[in-house]
Protein backbone atom coordinates (compact mmCIF):
# COMPACT_ATOMS: atom_id res chain seq x y z
CA UNK A 1 0.00 0.00 0.00
CA UNK A 2 2.61 2.56 0.99
CA UNK A 3 4.78 1.45 -2.26
CA UNK A 4 1.26 1.79 -4.30
CA UNK A 5 1.31 5.49 -2.43
CA UNK A 6 4.89 6.06 -2.94
CA UNK A 7 4.31 5.14 -6.80
CA UNK A 8 1.21 7.41 -7.35
CA UNK A 9 1.85 10.76 -8.39
CA UNK A 10 -0.25 13.87 -6.68
CA UNK A 11 -2.45 13.95 -10.16
CA UNK A 12 -3.33 10.30 -9.94
CA UNK A 13 -3.91 10.89 -6.45
CA UNK A 14 -6.39 13.80 -6.95
CA UNK A 15 -8.13 11.42 -9.31
CA UNK A 16 -8.57 8.57 -7.28
CA UNK A 17 -9.65 10.52 -4.77
CA UNK A 18 -12.29 12.53 -7.09
CA UNK A 19 -13.57 9.21 -8.42
CA UNK A 20 -14.27 7.62 -4.67
CA UNK A 21 -16.09 10.86 -3.63
CA UNK A 22 -18.09 11.16 -6.45
CA UNK A 23 -18.60 7.08 -6.13
CA UNK A 24 -19.74 8.17 -2.44
CA UNK A 25 -22.00 10.97 -3.54
CA UNK A 26 -24.16 8.97 -5.88
CA UNK A 27 -24.23 5.81 -3.51
CA UNK A 28 -25.38 7.14 -0.22
CA UNK A 29 -27.68 9.73 -2.65
CA UNK A 30 -29.46 6.62 -3.80
CA UNK A 31 -29.44 4.84 -0.19
CA UNK A 32 -31.91 7.36 1.30
CA UNK A 33 -34.54 7.37 -1.49
CA UNK A 34 -34.14 4.22 -1.88
CA UNK A 35 -35.22 3.94 2.20
CA UNK A 36 -38.03 6.58 2.13
CA UNK A 37 -39.62 4.82 -1.60
CA UNK A 38 -39.36 1.40 0.47
CA UNK A 39 -40.96 2.49 3.70
CA UNK A 40 -43.68 4.84 1.84
CA UNK A 41 -45.10 2.41 -0.65
CA UNK A 42 -45.24 -0.19 1.93
CA UNK A 43 -47.60 1.89 4.25
CA UNK A 44 -49.75 2.51 1.32
CA UNK A 45 -49.96 -1.10 0.55
CA UNK A 46 -50.94 -1.50 4.16
CA UNK A 47 -53.47 1.52 3.74
CA UNK A 48 -54.74 0.15 0.53
CA UNK A 49 -55.42 -3.23 1.86
CA UNK A 50 -57.07 -1.96 5.16
CA UNK A 51 -59.38 0.51 3.00
CA UNK A 52 -58.98 -0.31 -0.60
CA UNK A 53 -61.87 1.96 -1.22
CA UNK A 54 -59.45 5.10 -0.41
CA UNK A 55 -57.03 3.26 -2.98
CA UNK A 56 -57.62 5.77 -5.63
CA UNK A 57 -56.32 8.90 -2.69
CA UNK A 58 -53.73 6.31 -1.75
CA UNK A 59 -52.17 5.57 -5.03
CA UNK A 60 -51.74 9.11 -6.36
CA UNK A 61 -50.66 10.42 -3.05
CA UNK A 62 -48.47 7.41 -3.38
CA UNK A 63 -47.18 7.99 -6.94
CA UNK A 64 -46.50 11.50 -6.25
CA UNK A 65 -44.22 11.06 -3.15
CA UNK A 66 -42.39 8.29 -5.04
CA UNK A 67 -41.55 11.07 -7.38
CA UNK A 68 -40.55 13.56 -5.12
CA UNK A 69 -38.64 11.27 -3.27
CA UNK A 70 -37.05 9.85 -6.54
CA UNK A 71 -35.67 13.66 -7.15
CA UNK A 72 -32.91 13.33 -4.23
CA UNK A 73 -31.51 10.74 -6.14
CA UNK A 74 -32.07 12.73 -8.80
CA UNK A 75 -29.94 15.23 -7.71
CA UNK A 76 -27.41 13.31 -6.44
CA UNK A 77 -26.83 11.63 -9.81
CA UNK A 78 -26.79 15.22 -11.08
CA UNK A 79 -23.92 16.28 -8.55
CA UNK A 80 -22.56 12.96 -9.30
CA UNK A 81 -22.04 13.63 -13.10
CA UNK A 82 -21.14 17.11 -12.65
CA UNK A 83 -17.95 16.01 -9.98
CA UNK A 84 -16.70 13.63 -12.22
CA UNK A 85 -17.46 14.80 -15.81
CA UNK A 86 -18.18 18.56 -16.01
CA UNK B 1 -70.17 -8.82 -0.80
CA UNK B 2 -66.73 -7.02 -0.55
CA UNK B 3 -63.38 -8.88 -0.08
CA UNK B 4 -61.73 -9.40 2.97
CA UNK B 5 -58.69 -9.50 1.67
CA UNK B 6 -57.51 -6.94 -1.59
CA UNK B 7 -54.30 -8.66 -3.23
CA UNK B 8 -54.95 -6.75 -6.30
CA UNK B 9 -56.15 -3.12 -7.66
CA UNK B 10 -58.27 -3.33 -10.84
CA UNK B 11 -60.01 0.24 -12.30
CA UNK B 12 -58.51 2.82 -14.26
CA UNK B 13 -54.82 3.92 -12.58
CA UNK B 14 -54.51 7.48 -11.29
CA UNK B 15 -51.11 7.00 -11.84
CA UNK B 16 -50.90 7.27 -15.79
CA UNK B 17 -53.42 9.82 -15.04
CA UNK B 18 -51.15 12.04 -13.56
CA UNK B 19 -48.65 11.51 -15.39
CA UNK B 20 -50.39 12.23 -18.31
CA UNK B 21 -51.43 15.54 -17.07
CA UNK B 22 -47.79 16.23 -16.09
CA UNK B 23 -46.69 15.28 -19.81
CA UNK B 24 -49.86 17.76 -20.96
CA UNK B 25 -48.90 20.15 -18.90
CA UNK B 26 -44.86 20.19 -19.79
CA UNK B 27 -45.70 20.85 -23.18
CA UNK B 28 -46.33 23.86 -23.56
CA UNK B 29 -43.43 25.01 -21.61
CA UNK B 30 -40.85 23.42 -23.21
CA UNK B 31 -40.44 26.05 -25.63
CA UNK B 32 -39.64 28.44 -22.82
CA UNK B 33 -36.99 26.16 -21.16
CA UNK B 34 -35.23 25.27 -24.89
CA UNK B 35 -35.31 28.85 -24.94
CA UNK B 36 -33.54 30.10 -21.63
CA UNK B 37 -31.18 27.00 -22.45
CA UNK B 38 -30.25 28.91 -25.48
CA UNK B 39 -29.89 31.78 -24.64
CA UNK B 40 -27.80 31.36 -21.54
CA UNK B 41 -25.56 28.21 -23.41
CA UNK B 42 -26.53 28.32 -26.87
CA UNK B 43 -27.86 25.62 -29.15
CA UNK B 44 -26.10 22.65 -27.45
CA UNK B 45 -27.51 24.19 -24.18
CA UNK B 46 -30.79 24.14 -25.58
CA UNK B 47 -30.27 20.59 -27.05
CA UNK B 48 -29.21 18.87 -24.20
CA UNK B 49 -32.17 20.76 -21.72
CA UNK B 50 -34.51 19.25 -24.49
CA UNK B 51 -32.91 16.19 -23.80
CA UNK B 52 -32.95 16.16 -20.14
CA UNK B 53 -36.49 17.19 -20.68
CA UNK B 54 -37.44 14.35 -22.50
CA UNK B 55 -35.78 11.72 -19.93
CA UNK B 56 -37.89 13.27 -16.95
CA UNK B 57 -40.98 12.84 -19.23
CA UNK B 58 -40.12 8.97 -20.03
CA UNK B 59 -39.01 8.50 -16.63
CA UNK B 60 -42.58 9.97 -15.27
CA UNK B 61 -44.40 7.94 -17.94
CA UNK B 62 -42.19 4.29 -17.67
CA UNK B 63 -43.10 4.51 -13.73
CA UNK B 64 -46.70 5.18 -14.30
CA UNK B 65 -46.68 2.37 -16.47
CA UNK B 66 -44.98 -0.06 -13.95
CA UNK B 67 -47.27 0.69 -10.77
CA UNK B 68 -49.86 0.70 -13.05
CA UNK B 69 -49.23 -2.80 -14.37
CA UNK B 70 -48.07 -4.15 -10.92
CA UNK B 71 -50.93 -2.95 -9.55
CA UNK B 72 -53.55 -4.84 -11.40
CA UNK B 73 -51.47 -8.45 -10.63
CA UNK B 74 -50.82 -8.01 -6.92
CA UNK B 75 -49.66 -5.54 -4.41
CA UNK B 76 -46.87 -7.71 -3.57
CA UNK B 77 -45.48 -6.88 -6.86
CA UNK B 78 -46.82 -3.46 -6.44
CA UNK B 79 -43.98 -3.02 -3.68
CA UNK B 80 -41.57 -5.17 -5.95
CA UNK B 81 -42.50 -2.55 -8.97
CA UNK B 82 -41.76 0.33 -6.87
CA UNK B 83 -38.76 -0.34 -5.51
CA UNK B 84 -37.11 -2.57 -8.33
CA UNK B 85 -38.46 0.40 -10.74
CA UNK B 86 -36.49 3.23 -8.62
CA UNK B 87 -33.38 1.31 -9.00
CA UNK B 88 -34.05 0.70 -13.15
CA UNK B 89 -34.71 3.54 -13.60
CA UNK B 90 -32.08 5.92 -11.37
CA UNK B 91 -29.99 3.32 -13.75
CA UNK B 92 -31.84 3.98 -17.49
CA UNK B 93 -30.95 7.57 -16.51
CA UNK B 94 -27.66 7.10 -15.37
CA UNK B 95 -26.88 4.66 -18.99
CA UNK B 96 -28.97 7.71 -20.88
CA UNK B 97 -26.73 10.18 -19.78
CA UNK B 98 -23.12 8.42 -19.56
CA UNK B 99 -23.52 7.22 -23.00
CA UNK B 100 -24.07 11.10 -24.56
CA UNK B 101 -21.69 12.40 -22.22
CA UNK B 102 -19.44 13.07 -24.61
CA UNK B 103 -20.87 13.75 -27.75
CA UNK B 104 -20.18 17.28 -29.13
CA UNK B 105 -23.70 18.38 -28.62
CA UNK B 106 -24.37 17.82 -24.69
CA UNK B 107 -23.65 20.37 -22.02
CA UNK B 108 -23.71 18.66 -18.82
CA UNK B 109 -24.67 21.80 -16.91
CA UNK B 110 -27.71 22.34 -18.40
CA UNK B 111 -28.44 19.01 -19.23
CA UNK B 112 -28.25 18.02 -15.17
CA UNK B 113 -30.11 21.89 -13.87
CA UNK B 114 -32.96 20.73 -16.64
CA UNK B 115 -33.21 17.59 -15.23
CA UNK B 116 -33.89 18.42 -11.56
CA UNK B 117 -35.72 21.78 -12.44
CA UNK B 118 -38.42 19.94 -15.09
CA UNK B 119 -38.55 16.64 -12.27
CA UNK B 120 -39.41 18.93 -9.41
CA UNK B 121 -41.52 21.73 -11.53
CA UNK B 122 -43.66 19.20 -12.90
CA UNK B 123 -44.39 17.42 -9.60
CA UNK B 124 -45.03 20.98 -7.50
CA UNK B 125 -47.62 21.85 -10.35
CA UNK B 126 -49.42 18.78 -10.67
CA UNK B 127 -49.13 18.43 -6.87
CA UNK B 128 -51.28 21.99 -6.50
CA UNK B 129 -54.07 20.12 -8.39
CA UNK B 130 -53.92 16.85 -6.82
CA UNK B 131 -54.46 19.26 -3.60
CA UNK B 132 -57.38 20.97 -4.79
CA UNK B 133 -59.31 17.66 -6.18
CA UNK B 134 -58.43 15.97 -3.12
CA UNK B 135 -59.49 18.40 -0.82
CA UNK B 136 -62.91 18.23 1.10
CA UNK B 137 -65.66 19.81 -1.14
CA UNK B 138 -66.01 22.74 1.27
CA UNK B 139 -62.24 23.80 0.59
CA UNK B 140 -62.16 23.76 -3.13
CA UNK B 141 -61.39 26.37 -4.72
CA UNK B 142 -64.41 27.68 -6.78
CA UNK B 143 -64.39 29.44 -10.00
CA UNK B 144 -66.81 32.46 -9.21
CA UNK B 145 -64.92 35.43 -8.23
CA UNK B 146 -68.17 37.41 -8.09
CA UNK B 147 -70.09 38.18 -4.99
CA UNK B 148 -72.25 35.05 -3.37
CA UNK B 149 -76.10 35.41 -4.12
CA UNK B 150 -76.66 36.14 -0.12
CA UNK B 151 -74.13 39.17 -0.26
CA UNK B 152 -76.02 40.48 -3.48
CA UNK B 153 -78.68 43.21 -2.66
Amino acid sequence: MELLAQAASGADQIAFGEAISAGFAYGLAAIGPGIGIGYLVGQSVQAMARQPEAAGMVRTTMFLGIAFTEALALIGFVVFILLKFA
Amino acid sequence: MSDTFVTRLDGPSPEQEIAGDMVRRALPVIPLVLAISFAVWGVNGALSSGYAIALVLVNFLFAAALLAWSARISLALLMGAALGGFLVRLALISVAILVVKDAAWVELVPLGITLIITHLGLLIWETRYVSASLAFPGLKPTTSVGPSPENKR
